[in-house]
């Protein structure tokens, strides 16, 4: 016979304002099992759970509901309250009377009615809870990181300095990620590859990370502590490990019209290249597409002028499989397509670019060696004009709803870069508004404003086009009421940011969650920002949201230091409720085997007695309880019922379903 | 009718959201009669959203819109100030109570040449 504690929370007035909590503890009180029931104004005060504590201890209780707010919240709080009083942890039941009652519902009588079925519901699976174990499973110390970012190389560095191994996966054949395209950054104006690159080189120095470059995810399997990662790194035709970047090869290559798409393909490259000149690894690649040789046989003068003998165009992609104890996202972002904005005429005139592009021309080891020249005629712009939010807070559908966040400073950076350089420009922006939260960064649009003499203009853009050699910028002026004909040499488009199009796949691939704008969604939005809801994933720079460069670092410090600490433990406590198959009715179908993300079921051949002294040897269904993680997934597949989850039972679940139905 | 009631109903006709509007401007940005609007289409979307119903119901630009949509199209926050102004300039109609098309004198102005559109059009702006 059970012996049920009941004790309901009234969550200060959260719950007590919309739930009769006397009313709700007294009903509860007369249910079968049910030996105490009260409630208390928060049940997660010391005071609390010193109360469920005593009446575990006084009334010799078996089994604890708590009608309370979300389990998310505080499940764990009372199971720890459960343990200390001598009860066994999964003996707890919690109700969940706030965020499934109170905040949402309005009339009392109705909540409390609500609130009583739910913990009706809560003692109906508790009498048949039996206590459980976890278990324990190893930790590999080794963490990977997916994206070579400044997000990824700070998150790797952090990791590795605190002793363990990381590896960084970067699918492009450099690290350094979009901060390597930059000239100078916000608030301070310098430049990006000076403070970017010897953090880059750290990384390539640094005997604990390992960098695979042109590689990407390919399979992920296990749990937190355990990955198993399958990564294939991708034919690049050259021997890493023989080539030394020296870079004759691309001197040599005749093959010279390839789009240069660290330059924004603002340039050609040839068709073996080093992407820049401190790319890390500093080896060169070959552009299959493009290569003569790989094309159609004929040429083959890089190989021959190799000094290392490194080219290698019979180079296969190969599949490496590592393990890991977590895994940090940093897959990064890219500015979005602009082809629902016709009316910049992006791809119309030459002369309209996007901010990264613009980044390009004016990076000193650009397209253009750092001369600002528009991209028509190579004239240097006389009057530049700024366009923001092209594609952020749109919610029509042409863009993203949301802010991208980097574009007011950036835009501002541009203007004071321009400004500084060639004083004679006239530059002026479009904004809808000028967000600049954040230390200097108000103070760095102002003296924008004030001493670079930017001409800031409060309205949109609504056409650009052409009238001669010059581009007319059509847009309102909202301070002054009155629409503006601007004649510009250049319009620069602060294009809205989405997070990497590769994200899908890797969100797939680790069973993490997504929102709609197909940035990862962290564990919770204030008190987990780092934490994905999948354990042993961890969410570092641009993939969880838009950020600049310090954020970015933050969170990617931040990130590291979470993968610190599960790596710092030797153990990690399983699951307690894993699942289990019923031999006697297990038809040996392989359905659950299959659908199992974790690969914690086997089937083996065992003998039965069948009575008489015959015996059958059948196939059937054996859960490692090490590896299950509880998710249910075979349980709900098993056609015969023979699949059962501990703590979740078909007859726990059906003892709630008939509890709420019986009112 | 108070204005209160005509604010309510020109919001209901237009069939948009006018609290939608982030104020960015690019309806007046790109409104190719913008000289000829004495209330411009961003204010027509700011003034209806706070109730300032006389201005408009008095103004010039009700009839010099001329219905291209370019505002509608390029509205990143999905709101239409050339539904409003449409529903402005309705109400003033209706209002006023009578028709300035009569159907029996069209005929005699119409030719082969004359758009089959304008002829609609022109009957939603000067007629009940």
């Amino acid at each position: 016979m059970q012996r049920i504690g009941v004790f309901v929370c009234w969550c200060g007035s959260n719950i007590s304002a919309t739930v009769d909590v006397e009313k709700v503890s007294a009903v509860l009180a007369l249910e079968p099992n049910v030996v105490i029931s009260q409630n208390y104004q928060y049940m997660c005060s010391e005071n609390g759970q010193a109360l469920i504590r005593n009446s575990i201890k006084e009334h010799n209780l078996t089994g604890v509901v708590v009608c309370s707010c979300s389990p998310r919240m505080h499940e764990a709080t009372f199971r720890r309250a459960c343990e200390s009083a001598g009860l066994n942890p999964y003996m707890l039941e919690v109700a969940n009377i706030r965020e499934q009652v109170s905040w949402i519902h309005k009339d009392i009588e109705e909540a409390t009615e609500k609130a009583i079925i739910l913990g009706r519901t809560a003692i109906a699976k508790l009498r048949l809870n039996t206590p459980l174990t976890a278990g324990e499973s190893p930790v590999i110390k080794r963490a990977l990181v997916i994206g070579g970012g400044i997000a990824g190389i700070q998150s790797a560095l952090d990791i590795a300095e605190a002793g363990y191994e990381v590896d960084i996966v970067e699918k492009s054949p450099t690290i350094g990620g979009n901060m390597a395209k930059l000239d100078k950054t916000f608030p301070t104006l310098d430049c990006a590859a000076c403070i970017l690159t010897p953090k880059m080189v750290d990384c390539a120095q640094n005997e604990k990370i390992d960098i695979l470059t042109f590689s990407e995810i390919e399979s992920v399997k296990g749990f937190v502590g355990n990955f198993k990662v399958g990564i294939r790194k991708k034919a690049r035709f050259v021997n890493e490990k023989l080539c030394t970047g020296c870079g004759v090869c691309t001197q040599k290559c005749p093959s010279k019209r390839g789009l240069n798409d660290f330059n924004m393909n603002l340039n050609t490259r040839p068709a073996i290249y080093i992407p820049f000149a401190q790319a890390i690894p500093n080896v060169a690649i070959i552009d299959p597409e493009q290569c003569l040789k790989l094309k159609n046989g004929k040429c083959g003068l890089c190989a021959m002028q190799c000094p290392t003998k490194a080219i290698d165009y019979t180079q296969q992609d190969e599949i490496v499989e590592r393990e890991y104890g977590a895994i940090v996202v940093a897959t990064g972002y890219k500015p979005i397509s602009l082809e629902n904005f016709n009316e910049y005429g992006y791809s119309t005139y030459k002369d309209v670019v996007t901010s990264l592009e613009f980044e390009r021309i004016m990076n000193a080891a650009g397209p253009t060696s750092g001369h600002l020249e528009r991209p028509s005629d190579h004239k240097q712009p006389k009057v530049i004009t700024f366009i923001q939010c092209v594609g952020s807070r749109d919610t029509s559908g042409c863009g993203k709803p949301y802010c991208s966040k980097i574009c007011c400073m950036y835009t501002a950076k541009h203007a004071m870069l321009v400004r500084e350089k060639y004083p004679d420009t006239q530059v002026n922006i479009f904004y809808i508004d000028v967000r600049t939260p954040g230390k200097n960064y108000d103070e760095f649009y102002r003296r924008a404003v004030e001493q670079y003499g930017v001409n800031y203009i409060k309205g949109m853009v609504g056409k650009v086009y052409k009238e001669g050699d010059n581009l007319v910028v059509q847009g309102s002026d909202l301070i002054n009421n009155e629409q503006l004909l601007i004649k510009s040499d250049m319009v620069v488009l602060a294009a809205a940011i989405e997070p990497d199009p590769s994200v899908r796949k890797i969100a797939t691939l680790l069973t993490t969650s997504i929102d709609t704008n197909n940035f990862l969604t962290e564990a919770h939005a204030k008190l987990k920002p780092v934490e994905s809801p999948t354990a042993g994933i961890f969410l570092s720079g641009v993939c969880q949201g838009p950020k600049d460069i310090p954020e970015t670092v933050s969170q990617a410090s931040a990130c590291a230091a979470k993968v610190i600490g599960l790596l710092a433990k030797d153990k990690l406590k399983c699951n307690a409720s894993t699942a289990g198959a019923d031999e006697m009715l297990c038809t040996g179908c392989s359905l659950c085997e299959n659908v199992c993300p974790y690969g914690a079921i086997t089937y083996i051949d065992k003998e039965f007695r069948l009575g008489g002294g015959r015996t059958e040897v059948r196939r059937v269904a054996s859960v490692n309880p090490a590896v299950c993680q509880g998710c249910g997934a075979c349980t709900v597949t098993c056609p015969s019922g023979a699949m059962d989850l501990k703590g979740f039972s078909t007859k726990q679940i059906m003892a709630e379903v008939d509890a709420i139905c019986k009112n | 009718m108070n204005s209160k009631e005509q604010v309510k109903i020109i919001k209901e006709r237009s069939g948009t959201d006018a609290s939608k509007c982030m104020k960015c401007g690019k309806c007046s940005g790109r409104c190719p009669a913008y000289n000829e609007m004495d209330i411009k289409p961003h204010q027509f979307v700011s003034m209806i959203e706070k109730g300032e119903i006389e201005k408009l119901l008095n103004c010039k630009a009700i009839y010099n819109c001329l219905s291209c949509f370019a505002c509608v199209e390029r509205c990143p926050r999905n709101v239409a100030p050339a539904a409003i102004i449409e529903a402005v300039r309705q109400e003033v109609i209706r209002m006023q109570g009578g028709n300035y098309i009569n159907s029996e004198e069209i005929p005699q102005i119409v030719d082969e040449q004359i758009p089959q559109q304008l002829l609609v059009s022109m009957y939603r702006k000067f007629n009940k």
